[in-house]
C-alpha cells in the first residue's frame, strides 16, 4: 500500500535511499581506483595482449589512467599505434 | 584452541563496543567460555558499557608489559560463568602495545577461552593494527549511512590485505520504516555495494541506550529487539542457522498493538 502510494506520489526514483547509493557508487569507484597501481599495471599488460592481436602499438608510449575529474570515473588510455595488422591474429584468449 | 574475532568498523561510533559486548555476553549466556578485549588504548569504554569499570586494577598494556600476570587483569564478569574482560589502559596511548604483542597475547588467551572477542578502535592506524594482528577472524560493524559503509569499504580491503579473508557484516541500526519509505538503504543494498556475507542486522533500538545507561548489555533484556539481534548472531558464531531477524515484522500497527498488550 505504501508502495503504491509512493509510486502514485512519484517519490521512489528521487528517494534518498537511491541518492546515498549512487553518492556511494561514486565515492567507492575513487576510493578502489586509489588503492592500487598494480592493478592499473596488469590491466595495461592485458590491454596490451588484446590490441596487439589487431595493430602494433607503442608500448613504451602507451598511457592509462584513471580520470576521476567532476562525478564520473573514466579509464583514459592513450595508446600510439605504429601499424596495422591486415588480419587479427587470435593466437590466445584473453581473460 | 578457541577463535579470536575482531570486532571493527573504520568509522567511529557505530557500535563496535556495544556489539562486543551484546556478542560476548550472549556467547557466555550459551554456556562458552568468552573473554572480551578492549584495544582501544586511551579511550577505554567497554568496561563501562559492561557495567564493570569499578572493577579494574591492572590493563592489557600492564600485562604486554609483564607489569603483572594474564590472569590478574582480567575481570571476571558475575553475571555469566566464563565471561570476562580485559580492559584497555587508559592513560597510555596506543604506541604502548604493539602487533607482535597482540599476537602473543590473543595465543596466549586463544588456549583458554573458546572465544576471544576483540574490540577494535576506530581509525586505520596503529590501533587497528594491534587490534587486528591476532585475529583469525574478522566481523565489520556498519550502519546505514554513506559515511559508514564507505569506511567499511576501506576496512574490508585492508583485513584482505592482512590475510584477515571473509569478513562477516552487521549492519546495525536499520530502521525499517525508513528503508520500507526508501529514505535508507537495506541490508540487500549495503551487501550489493560491498560485496560480504552478513553475521546479522540490527534494527535501531532505543533499549540500547537504556541498557548502556545501567551497564547491562541488551542481550540481557528479552523484550529488546536489538538484543534479540545479538544472541542470534551468537548463535550463528558458534555455527547454528538462524534465520535473519524480519525487521518489517516491527513496522504494522497491529504488531505495535500485539508487542503492546504482550502479545509477542
Amino acid at each position: 500500500m505504501l508502495e503504491f502510494l509512493l509510486r502514485v506520489f512519484g517519490k521512489n526514483s528521487s528517494s534518498s535511499k537511491n541518492v546515498a547509493k549512487e553518492r556511494l557508487r561514486l565515492v567507492l569507484v575513487h576510493d578502489r581506483a586509489d588503492v592500487s597501481p598494480q592493478l592499473l599495471e596488469e590491466l595495461k599488460e592485458d590491454l596490451i595482449k588484446v590490441i596487439s592481436n589487431y595493430m602494433e602499438i607503442d608500448e613504451s608510449a602507451l598511457e592509462v589512467n584513471l580520470d576521476t575529474s567532476d562525478n564520473m570515473v573514466a579509464l583514459v588510455a592513450n595508446i600510439p599505434v605504429i601499424r596495422m595488422k591486415r588480419t587479427a591474429k587470435r593466437s590466445e584468449k584473453i581473460g | 584452541m578457541g577463535e579470536v574475532i575482531v570486532i571493527t568498523s573504520g568509522k567511529g561510533g557505530v557500535g563496535k563496543t556495544t556489539a562486543t559486548a551484546n556478542i560476548g555476553t550472549a556467547l557466555a549466556a550459551l554456556g562458552h567460555k568468552v573473554v572480551m578485549v578492549d584495544t582501544d588504548i586511551g579511550l577505554r569504554n567497554l568496561d563501562v558499557v559492561l557495567g564493570l569499570e569499578n572493577r579494574i586494577v591492572y590493563d592489557i598494556v600492564d600485562v604486554t608489559h609483564g607489569n603483572c600476570r594474564l590472569k590478574q587483569a582480567l575481570i571476571k564478569d558475575k553475571r555469566f560463568e566464563g565471561l570476562h574482560l580485559l580492559p584497555a589502559a587508559q592513560t597510555k596511548d596506543k604506541t604502548a602495545v604493539n602487533p607482535e604483542q597482540m599476537r602473543e597475547l590473543c595465543s596466549e588467551l586463544a588456549k583458554q577461552f573458546d572465544y576471544v572477542i576483540i574490540d577494535c578502535p576506530a581509525g586505520i592506524e596503529q590501533g587497528f593494527k594491534n587490534a587486528i594482528a591476532g585475529a583469525e577472524k574478522a566481523i565489520v560493524v556498519t550502519t546505514p549511512e554513506v559515511s559508514a559503509v564507505r569506511d567499511a569499504d576501506r576496512i574490508i580491503g585492508l583485513l584482505e590485505s592482512a590475510e584477515l579473508r571473509d569478513p562477516k557484516l552487521i549492519v546495525n541500526r536499520i530502521r525499517p520504516l525508513m528503508v520500507k519509505k526508501g529514505d535508507m538503504m537495506s541490508m540487500d543494498d549495503i551487501i550489493d555495494i560491498l560485496a560480504v556475507n552478513v553475521l546479522g542486522i540490527v534494527p535501531e533500538d532505543e533499549m540500547i541506550v537504556v541498557t548502556t545507561n545501567k551497564g547491562e548489555p541488551a542481550v540481557l533484556d528479552n523484550y529488546s529487539r536489538a538484543g534479540q539481534a545479538y544472541r542470534n548472531m551468537a548463535r550463528r558464531i558458534t555455527g547454528e542457522e538462524i534465520p535473519l531477524m524480519d525487521l518489517e515484522a516491527d513496522t504494522g500497527f497491529m504488531n505495535k498493538l500485539k508487542k503492546l498488550i504482550g502479545f509477542k
